[in-house]
């Protein structure tokens, strides 16, 4: 524990550890220093002199090094001739800080009074007004009146988009730098600079597109006025008409906190809209921060496209039905003799669903099948993650390995914090195929083609033959007090991510890194709950067409296996009866006998499980709509028809069967997921100016679930051996399935906003492949398998692995695993 | 009771208290306050922003307002935002004008109006059309296109009182 100083802050004993500022010692004791500049998360820059206070410092006689004291025995102190500025100061012993004075109050007085100068006071248009620090502090400490001339005010073009998602008022902006800060200090996306000097000061982008950031809208919650807003949330309220619900995000495995803004609106019939995505500050998951995926994208759950109501298939054709009706036709279907149930469940679902979804398949002798293309969650639940770890902590004696993972496109909150931890000290190894964003903080990199993950890891075991640069890295595992693997999904399918999990695991036990907090094994899953979903027993399937083409029944939750794959659409179709609950009309939807329409997130209550395995629960964000109902229910109602006793009314009573039944989930439930604690910095609706428009933590921190290790169970983590697939080898392209971020899957595709940021539609190849195969830049190519056939472009990439093209998962190809392809110039002339 | 009947033959005489109404109305006072309108500039833009304050302000909860945004193309009134939906709910409102103090624009006034009758709720919400004023003479409607940079204001430039 560091060294703790005390100090008097306005006649209050503070003790804080050394190397603290004045202002956030202030704000510990809960005494308001006004800042703009300064932000808790930021390096301290002083540049809005807000925040001059009066501060002393004890006298030391110049020989002998004691405190001076004055007539009545007290120590001497010494305050400076001005005034400083506490977001730059540090404490120190026995240091004295007046806040109030008359000095100060005439400071601060004055300085607001300066910078409203040049703001036009558009208060009344301004999305800020009404949470806006620069309007409560003028209230709080600033002038009535001013002394400058009005028409003075600098007047300029009031909207200057920065980019498409996020729009700067170059009059309102107050030149803090706070913008500029996180882009340059927290995200390492350098795309915003100031121009100019003084008055004229502007902020701009140098990026192309404008504003090139996936963290671009967190710029809008540190603004400290209405100089950014993002075009999501552009006049679309003022801040105090909008309700706060706690919800967790679905977009990725973080399971970042968020609270979700409503308000009533017209179009929505008087009924409550979402407004906007705010972050939720959970300092053990997302701190104050999300994603702009995250943060826009919401509109799926007002799509036009949403189920709402079931629907049966009449003479072929899907006709609407009773809830009774399709009911009495599952019923019938799973009540038949010797049916070969098989449940297919997606990552999307809560915990409460694919629970009752396992166990009515378990009654039936069914077949659970997680639709996922990454195995190991049994791994993570053994020695994953331990309970009580938080990444914000780890730093000096720590390892963290990535392997396989495009972290910054696959979970960018991840990456950030990863980042953060190598600041802190901690040793980055990343392991990849392709150089990614995360490299740049390694302190080692290993390079492997695709298809030797488990390979690279090997060489963690025996470390006599290896190359020096690798001998570094296996080092510092060795090493290393505290280690964290991370193993994502980049260019393997199922089959190869099985291999990557269990070498992954053997170095973790190899190195003893389970067990203990701040150690262990993360999966960065597809999905925001697949982890849930192993948890609840579902597994994925190595032969997924085999097992759908021989159900007799097969339920499908939240997947559309025959969007992704032709295969698979196939495959659907020789199951004899097809049950789909789903948001919208999929392509496997349409293959069904039955169709339940579900309720969105949004709109029902529920828990996930992130990929750090912290159980977190989500809240009921808008009414439910007429029609669809959540999938617990569904399923829940279903295995009551067949007289099982499982709960269908809340998900409440769901999650205490759920922690009855399952080891890891027994200190879980709704009430334990809400419990909340103290976090540092304070962040909230009254500390606006200090941390931002984040919302505070109310509703819950979640649960770190204990891995098996934990619990001190005997671990049963089968043979652990660092082999990779064996290598196929086929005729063509090798074709790599990687992730990104903003791909074209059925949850982003109402967000229109993002449509100029998605993943190029293109296979991207090394300027030799493409070479090889006579193909040019941007150029459009047949490309085909036994099963399909289609038409995409090439992109040329120099940074990428030799002789293999990588495409990005939904997409628009169905490549779930990497494939060899056939590649063919379309001839000219053509499609012109 | 001579007396009495002279009093009323002068009565008789004298101009009667009481007026035809509706066929004629009795002018209001100036501060009277009676059914809102939304006012226009001499150019026929509106001058409700949709800042919502009215809302905000409003003891009655009787006000609400969507904003939307202008463009050159189509504009409703100077500057960014408009409202797109202006609603007031006439039996809720307690007719105390604190909308009006609220407006940073001058747009919603308490007007000379007080011929309120509904048979049903849902009569009894005024839409922005009904509570927007007629352009004036010769002057086009909103939405209106505009040239750019004409209008890029949405509060006007603000003036200490003059009295």
């Amino acid at each position: 524990m560091a060294e703790r100083i005390s100090l008097l802050i306005d006649n209050q004993t503070v003790s804080v550890p050394i190397g603290t500022l004045v202002v956030d010692a202030a704000k510990l004791v809960g005494i308001d220093i006004p800042v703009f500049c300064h932000h808790p998360k930021m390096e301290p820059v002083g540049m809005c002199r807000l925040c001059l206070v009066e501060i002393g410092r004890p006298v030391r006689d110049r020989t002998s090094g004691e405190l001076v004291k004055d007539e009545t025995g007290a120590v001497k102190v010494a305050f400076s001739g001005k005034l400083e500025t506490s977001c730059t100061t540090q404490v120190s012993e026995g240091m004295v800080v007046k806040t109030t004075t008359p000095e100060v109050s005439e400071a601060r007085n004055s300085m607001l009074e300066f910078l409203l100068t040049s703001h036009p006071l558009d208060c009344p248009i301004c999305d800020k007004g009404g949470e806006c620090p620069l309007q409560n502090l003028t209230l709080r400490y600033g002038p009535g009146i001013s002394q400058f001339p009005y028409d003075d005010k600098k007047h300029l073009a009031k909207e200057l988009p920065l980019g498409e998602l996020i729009i700067l008022d170059r009059e309102r902006c107050i030149q803090c730098g706070r913008c500029v800060r996180f882009q340059h200090e927290i995200v390492d996306d350098p795309v915003l600079q100031f121009r100019a000097r003084g008055r004229s000061m502007e902020i701009q982008t140098n990026s192309d597109p404008g504003f090139d950031s996936i963290f671009s809208g967190n710029t809008t919650d540190v603004c400290p006025v209405g100089a950014l807003t993002t075009v999501d949330f552009r006049f679309g309220a003022r801040p105090w008409e909008l309700r706060q619900v706690a919800s967790i995000c679905t977009q990725c495995p973080v399971g970042c906190n968020i609270t979700i803004n409503l308000r009533r609106e017209v179009k929505s019939g008087g009924g409550a809209t979402i407004k906007r995505i705010m972050p939720r500050q959970n300092e053990q998951v997302n701190e104050i921060w999300i994603c702009d995926k995250g943060r826009l994208g919401h509109h799926f759950v007002e799509s036009e496209r949403r189920l709402t109501q079931p629907l049966i298939r009449k003479d072929g054709e899907l006709v609407p039905a009773s809830w009774e009706e399709a009911y009495q036709l599952v019923e019938d279907q799973l009540r038949a003799e010797n049916t070969r149930l098989v449940t297919l469940a997606g990552g999307r679902l809560a915990n409460e669903d694919l629970f009752n979804l396992f166990q009515l398949t378990d009654s039936k002798r069914g077949k659970p099948v997680l639709y996922s293309q990454m195995a190991g969650g049994d791994l993570t639940a053994q020695i994953g993650l331990s309970a009580g770890s938080n990444l914000g902590e780890m730093g000096k004696g720590s390892v963290i390995l990535v392997i396989a993972s495009d972290l910054h496109q696959e979970a960018p909150i991840w990456w950030l914090r990863v980042k953060q931890a190598v600041k802190r000290g901690a040793t980055l190894i990343v392991a990849g195929a392709r150089p990614t964003r995360l490299e740049k903080y390694a302190t080692h990199v290993l390079r492997y083609k695709y298809g030797e993950e488990a390979a690279v890891l090997a060489a963690f075991s025996h470390s006599s033959d290896v190359n020096n640069e690798n001998r570094a890295a296996v080092e510092a595992l060795s090493a290393a007090e505290d280690g964290v693997i991370f193993y994502g999904s980049d260019g393997l399918g199922l089959t190869g991510s099985e291999h990557l999990a269990k070498a992954c695991a053997r170095l973790i036990v190899d190195h003893k890194f389970y067990g203990r907090k701040n150690n262990g094994l993360i999966a960065v899953w597809d999905a925001a709950n697949t982890q849930g979903a192993w948890d609840m027993g579902f597994r994925p399937d190595r032969n997924l067409k085999g097992t759908l083409r021989e159900a007799d029944l097969l339920l499908v939750a939240a997947a559309d296996p025959a969007g992704d794959d032709p295969a698979f659409a196939k495959a659907v179709q020789e199951a004899d009866f097809v049950v789909v609950f789903e948001l919208f009309m999929t392509a496997t939807a349409q293959l069904a006998d039955v169709v339940f329409p579900v309720l969105a997130q949004p709109e029902r209550e529920g828990s996930f499980t992130s990929g750090e395995r912290r159980a977190q629960r989500f809240n009921r964000v808008i009414e439910r709509r007429d029609g669809p109902r959540p999938d617990y229910e569904i399923s829940g109602h279903i295995a009551r028809l067949m007289g099982l006793n499982l709960e269908e009314k809340s998900p409440v009573l769901v999650m205490n069967q759920i922690a009855s039944k399952v080891p890891a989930y027994s200190e879980v439930s709704y009430t334990t997921m809400s419990a909340v604690s103290p976090q540092w910095p304070i962040i909230g609706r009254a500390d606006m100016y200090y941390g931002g428009t984040s919302y505070d933590n109310k509703e819950g921190l979640g649960v770190s679930l204990p891995s098996a290790a934990d619990r001190g169970e005997e671990l049963s983590l089968g043979a652990l051996i660092f082999t990779d697939s064996p290598a196929e080898t086929s005729a063509g392209l090798r074709l790599i399935p990687v992730t990104a971020l903003y791909d074209r899957g059925q949850m982003l595709q109402d967000t229109i906003q993002l449509a100029l940021r998605l993943a190029p539609q293109a296979l991207l190849m090394h300027p030799v492949t493409a070479a090889v195969y006579g193909v040019q830049d941007g150029e459009m190519v047949q490309v085909s398998t036994s099963q399909w056939e289609m038409e995409y472009s090439i992109l040329v990439n120099d940074s990428l692995p030799e002789d293999v093209a990588l495409v990005t998962r939904s997409n628009g190809l169905p490549v779930q695993a990497p494939i060899f392809v056939q590649i063919q110039r379309q001839r000219k002339g053509e499609g012109d | 009771m001579l007396k009495g009947l002279f009093t009323t033959l002068k009565m008789a005489l004298e101009k009667p208290v009481t007026i035809q109404y509706p066929e004629h109305k009795r002018p209001v006072s100036t501060r009277f306050k009676g059914r809102h309108t939304l006012k226009r500039y001499d150019n026929g833009l509106e001058k409700c922003i949709g800042c919502s304050l009215c809302s905000a302000a409003c003891p009655a909860d009787a006000i609400f307002v969507e904003a939307a945004e202008n463009s050159d193309e189509v504009r409703y009134s100077p500057g960014e935002r408009y409202a797109s939906t202006y609603e007031i709910n006439m039996i809720r409102c307690i007719f105390c004008g604190y909308c009006q103090d609220a407006c940073p624009t001058e747009a919603i006034v308490l007007g000379d109006q007080y011929e309120l009758s509904f048979r049903d709720r849902f009569t009894s919400i005024y839409t922005k059309e009904a509570l927007l004023e007629a352009v004036p003479d010769g002057v086009q409607t909103t939405p209106q296109k505009t040239l750019p940079n004409q209008f890029n204001r949405s509060v006007p430039v603000m003036e200490n009182p003059k009295d």
